[in-house]
């Protein structure tokens, strides 16, 4: 929609200060589709001229604030060789979004809005992810995607501070995965999505609950545990506040859900077929 | 700084405005296909192309757009005229109803088709729930849309005289697919000045002040109306033929605002810019009032009045209980009838509010034109409005104008449900209009569609049925309490139709009922599909099946045993209605395809193991027609190059009346359809049309207009014989011409002897239909599901459903009347609820916030038709747009009660509260 309080819009590669009542433009998807009345300009990342997706030599993949989803679907699908690969596509689907809307939004743009449903949340905090912002000084600093995100629309992001990349370990990518998302609707907006990632390198078990929690949750577990330790593990640590509830799923279900999803990718993960109960 | 932009080849140096995104770009460049449904990315209806990548054009920056290739639907088909196959495949499949959010679905189709094949290609065509996740369309219930994208051809061009019965397209395909089709917004006005409207933050306040002087100071900004600006007349937003139907409790613009959301202030200005700042500079005193959002607490003595003070002129039922309407009435004596009962169930049953949701929000154009016979100007009013005439007739009233002062005009409106038999934006905008002597528009956004329009009324319906052992039921006893909301819009009116055919179709010599329509502190409720009956519906045919079940019946059986038959007069508590007859019956053969299909079935076996499997049937009956008359008027005419003119009062809006208004005047003058087209919705061409509401535009307007064409067609005839000396009863008229007695006279011929012979009148003819006498119409609706009691996660296995809608003029377009009814039911069963919090403000104003049926949500529905003509309705036929929706809840209610062992009382039922219900039963079992 037409935002009429915007008066101008401004090139990021200036960096003129920042002032109140900017905001960064990523690829307008959220800012757009609502009214934005205490915004006065949008500083425009969109010629900044990131390369959307780097695989660094260390193995680590540094994905652009503003690499489009699209560009991400498309890499996960064509380009990525790694175990991990499909958990791309895996969460680009998750999007309540069309594939239209792939086109133009960007990774940074999910990150930054903190929702509890948002994919690129998931996926970063699966993949064990560490934001690279910039402060309006030019200073840097990482952060976990899992501390990255503090609440429902909450983030640990300052005024003018700026979202510059998300990055995966190499190790990470190298995980086998195991992805279940639940709604209330088919297709429709997340009311829990659950990940596993399995570390071939030393057999280590992380779970990651999303969408059912006001925040990421991220469960690391040196081997694979067992149903009962998985469940208390989410269980004791999610506090009953911090089940979200939102008309997309009441918190009794999210949790019913979370517990269940998991336990499902712990299944998958922990025998080499997935099909049954490993014998560790 | 220059900016270009290339749009469908063409050249564009305009600069956006900073915050602008493509699509109003677009629109103010004269691309009228660019729809806004949502302007927030979750419909669709907006997708064009930017260098070929399909984007909503509501979210892209407009700025972005620098230096790229746009292509819109305009530019879809080849240079010479030639479509494209995607847009051939709409057509030939009528892959759309209204056609709001068709651009979207062809550009989002196209752009598809064109990936085909790629490295870009991840199978998405294949794949058309994920295809179209961010396409809604609220009129098809999408099957009509597989089938287009798929290449399926439903249309027929019948030879003359034929059309009756057959599938022809809808005349405005055409226009639709090629984005040319003009809705109410789709004009360029000279001069347009924008209206944005200041809306109330408090539940219940009196304004004290409203001080303009920031607002008025805004550049642009040309006119601030308050209540001081409004007449004081009281009247109700609701159109009816009787305006006495709705109590009259609204202003224009009140001192008192009585929901979080009523309008309580306009800026008009140059700019929608201009006007919303102005609107952010209004700064109003209120006293803030206590407020009631509960209609059983509003019912309450000592509850907050929320309409004090007005007189019993206004028809408020009781003002100091906040009873917009009452009724109360009894057959026999329910309490003997109880008392002769074997078995007695009692529950109470909720439904929700839910919102029409159709992708063309409210709004109007205002502005004036000359008077044809050149004495002065008259105020012509283009809204998306389904009653032009009676919105002009209250447009009249509200500012003492003459009729003549005042044209209404439809363009195609996108999608009505209901929510546009009502007058929301006419009022203040011809204020406006009035006041300034300029064109003013006002275009809802789609947040205002949620807290600025109407809702379905939720109800809170009491139900106590009693049966003997052998199925025979003895007593129906209902409590209704409708909550209306701040104003009583067709409170009253719903409030009585939701008991009255609800209570009829069964057979009981004791009924009673109780019913109320009460007001709340929050957005007022409307008229939507069903109006009332469907949410009655849901607690009868639950009970029904309930009983049968504790009887150990079969819920067809118990049915059959109960319902009214052919013949049989109709009663409900709340009296007879003297023209309502059974002019046909056709709700045996609609449970007989139940039965069939039952017996027939073998989804189960499709059901995922460990999932639970049910099924369950609902059924309805709906009078074809509102009460107390509906008047419609129709002219049909010859025209001088030998084709003819359907002059006819009716909206479109995807109902697919103007195509069955061709198909009837087809057969009546035996020609085909490319040689009628209809003028319609516009007070200009007929004398008065009550409106597209109540299923009336085949019954009514229909049979109008087949009493014009038929009295057409004879004085045809009667011409003809005259010009030639040709015995009358030799001259048969056809497509071209007439043959009499073997001399072919052409209709131009026939157009020029008519007025050499000084007979101009006989080359035209008027029909007049007054609604009445009416008949019913049934539907029966069957699921089979299967249930995930470990996730709540409901498939449904198949979806059957049974309509009498008398003889069927148009099969294709009545199938997707009854597909597009029972997915817009589905919608308000499974996740459909306009939320509200605690001071009676909605807190799901958009549609990622209110889920609406998309392509993965609806399985496909067959349909069936019965064997039924009807004697009163026009060649036998019935209305088919409403009923539909009523009984599908309660069948998948019943289906949910046969698979889990629950009986489900309150809508949505939403998976989460699947889950709850049935893990709370496994944990009370295991305790």
């Amino acid at each position: 929609m037409d935002l009429h309080t915007i008066a101008d819009v401004r090139d990021a590669r200036r960096r003129e200060p920042w002032r109140p009542g900017d905001a960064w433009l990523g690829g307008g998807t959220y800012l757009f589709s609502e009214p934005q009345p205490h915004l006065r300009r949008l500083v425009d990342l969109s010629r900044m001229g990131w390369e959307p997706l780097v695989r660094h030599e260390d193995g680590s993949l540094e994905i652009a604030a503003t690499c489009t989803i699209a560009q991400l679907s498309r890499y996960g699908r064509r380009l990525l060789e790694a175990p991990a690969a499909p958990l791309f596509e895996q969460c680009c689907r998750a999007f309540l979004a069309s594939f239209k809307i792939w086109n133009m939004a960007t990774v940074g743009g999910n990150l930054c809005n903190g929702l509890p449903a948002g994919p690129m949340i998931s996926l970063a905090t699966a993949l064990d992810g560490t934001c690279l912002l910039q402060a309006q000084d030019g200073s840097l600093r990482g952060v976990k995607v899992v501390d990255f995100i503090t609440g429902a629309g909450r983030k640990d992001l300052a005024e003018g501070e700026l979202l510059r990349s998300v990055t995966l370990p190499g190790r990470a990518l190298e995980c086998r995965t195991a992805f279940r998302q639940a709604s209330l609707y088919g297709l429709g907006r997340s009311g829990a999505l659950v990940i596993g990632t399995l570390d071939p390198a030393d057999g280590s078990l992380a779970v990651t609950v999303t969408a059912a929690t006001t925040r990421p949750f991220r469960f690391w577990f040196p081997l694979p545990p067992d149903a009962d330790r998985l469940r208390t593990a989410i269980d004791s640590a999610v506090a009953p506040a911090e089940w979200f509830d939102d008309i997309h799923g009441l918190p009794e279900w999210r949790r019913h859900m979370a517990l269940r999803l998991a336990e499902e990718v712990r299944r998958e993960l922990a025998t080499p077929d997935g099909t049954q109960e490993g014998a560790r | 700084m220059s900016f270009d932009i290339q749009v469908n080849g063409r050249p564009f140096d305009t600069e956006p405005r900073a915050g602008q995104c493509l699509r109003t770009y677009l629109r103010e460049r004269g691309w009228f296909g660019v729809k806004k449904g949502c302007d927030a990315g979750d419909c669709g209806a907006c997708t064009v192309h930017v260098d070929g990548e399909p984007v909503h054009s509501c979210l892209y920056p407009a700025v972005r757009a620098e230096g790229r290739s746009v292509t819109t639907v305009e530019g879809l088909a080849s240079r010479d005229g030639e479509l494209h196959p995607v847009q051939q495949r709409f057509l030939d499949a009528q892959g759309y109803q209204c056609g709001f959010c068709t651009a979207g679905f062809l550009m989002t189709t196209a752009a598809l088709e064109a990936e085909r094949d790629t490295a870009q290609d991840d199978g998405k065509l294949d794949d058309l729930p994920r295809a179209f996740k961010g396409n809604i369309c609220r009129c098809t219930g999408y099957r009509a849309i597989e089938d287009a994208v798929r290449g399926v051809r439903h249309t027929e061009r019948p030879c003359a005289g034929k059309a009756v019965g057959r599938n022809v397209g809808a005349p405005a395909g055409p226009q639709v697919v090629t984005g040319t089709a003009r809705y109410t917004f789709d004009v360029e006005v000279p001069g347009l000045l924008h209206m944005k409207l200041l809306r109330s933050p408090h539940p219940h306040a009196r304004i004290l002040a409203i001080d303009a002087a920031a607002a008025l100071r805004v550049s642009g900004v040309v006119a601030v109306l308050t209540h001081e600006d409004a007449p004081g007349t009281l009247y109700s937003s609701a159109r009816h033929e009787h305006p006495t139907e709705d109590p009259d409790d609204t202003r224009v613009l009140d001192d008192v605002v009585r929901y979080v959301g009523q309008r309580v202030a306009a800026v008009v200005a140059d700019s929608e810019q201009a006007a919303e700042e102005g609107c952010r500079r209004i700064e109003v005193t209120y006293e803030e009032l206590p407020y009631v959002t509960d209609p059983e607490e509003a019912m309450r003595p000592g509850a907050p009045v929320i309409h004090a003070g007005k007189g019993p002129g206004v028809r408020i039922a009781r003002v100091e209980n906040n009873i917009a309407g009452e009724v109360h009435g009894e057959i026999g004596s329910v309490e003997d009838g109880f008392a002769e009962a074997d078995v007695v169930y009692e529950e109470t049953f909720r439904t929700q509010r839910v919102q029409h949701a159709s992708l063309e929000t409210h709004g109007c154009v205002a502005y004036f034109e000359p008077k044809e016979d050149g004495t002065g100007e008259r105020l012509t009013v283009r809204s998306s409005t389904q009653t032009p005439f009676l919105t002009r007739r209250a447009l009249c009233a509200l500012y003492g104008l003459p009729e003549d002062e005042v044209r209404v005009v439809a363009g195609r409106v996108g999608g009505g449900f209901g929510g546009k038999q009502e007058m929301l934006t006419e009022d203040i905008v011809t204020l406006a209009a009035l006041k300034l002597r300029r064109p003013v528009k006002l275009e809802y956004t789609r947040a205002e569609q949620f807290y600025g329009a109407t809702t379905r009324h939720p109800f809170t319906i009491g139900i106590k049925v009693g049966a003997r052992e052998d199925g025979t039921l003895t007593a129906v006893q209902m409590r209704v309490v409708s909550d209306t909301g701040a104003y009583g819009n067709h409170g009253p009116a719903v409030m009585f139709h939701s008991v009255g055919e609800s209570f009829a179709v069964y057979r009981a010599p004791h009924k009673k009922v109780d019913a109320f329509s009460v007001y709340t502190n929050v957005v007022p409720a409307g008229a939507f599909r069903g109006y009332g009956l469907g949410q009655v519906t849901f607690a009868v045919e639950s009970v029904m099946d309930e009983l049968a079940r504790r009887l150990g019946m079969d819920p067809l059986v118990f049915r059959e045993k109960n319902v009214i038959g052919p013949g049989e007069s109709l009663h409900s508590p709340i009296g007879e209605e003297d023209d309502l007859h059974i002019a046909s019956y056709g709700l045996d053969q609609c449970l007989s395809v139940v039965r069939k299909a039952i017996a027939e079935d073998r989804s189960a076996e499709e059901a995922p193991e460990g999932w639970l499997i049910g099924q369950g049937t609902g059924m309805a009956m709906i009078a074809t027609g509102p009460p107390g008359g509906h008047y419609a008027d129709a002219r049909v005419s010859l025209l001088e190059d030998g084709t003819y003119d359907i002059a006819v009062g009716t909206a479109e809006f995807g109902n697919g009346t103007t195509t069955v208004h061709q198909q009837i005047t087809a057969g009546a003058l035996n020609t085909t359809e490319d040689r009628l087209a209809v003028r319609q919705s516009d007070t200009d061409v007929v004398r008065h049309d009550t409106g597209a509401f109540g299923s009336a535009g085949t019954v009514v307007a229909g049979k109008a207009v087949l009493l014009a064409a038929t009295a057409l067609a004879e004085r045809l005839r009667t011409l003809a014989a005259r010009h030639t000396g040709a015995a009358r009863h030799l001259c048969v008229l056809g497509a071209e011409s007439v043959d009499c007695a073997g001399r072919l006279v052409t209709l131009k011929e026939l157009y020029e002897a008519g007025h050499a012979l000084g007979a101009a009148d006989e080359l035209s003819a008027d029909g007049h239909w007054g609604g009445s006498p009416r008949s019913v119409a049934f539907n029966a609706q069957w699921f089979r599901l299967a249930v995930d009691p470990a996730t709540g996660e409901i498939r449904i296995l198949r979806s059957v459903h049974a309509a009498d809608a008398g003889k069927v003029v148009n099969p294709m377009q009545c199938r997707g009347q009854v597909e597009g009814g029972v997915a817009q039911a589905l919608g308000a069963t499974l996740f459909e609820n306009v939320r509200t919090d605690e001071r009676g403000e909605v807190t799901t104003a958009a549609f990622r916030r209110y889920r609406l049926p998309q392509y993965a949500d609806v399985p496909r529905t067959e349909v069936h038709f019965t064997e039924t003509s009807d004697a009163i309705g026009p060649l036998g036929a019935k209305s088919m747009s409403e009923s539909p929706f009523n009984p599908v809840a309660p069948a998948f209610a019943n289906a949910l009660r046969d698979a889990t062992g629950i009986r489900f009382t309150e809508l949505p039922v939403t998976r989460d509260r699947v889950w709850l219900a049935l893990d709370r039963k496994a944990r009370n079992i295991g305790r």
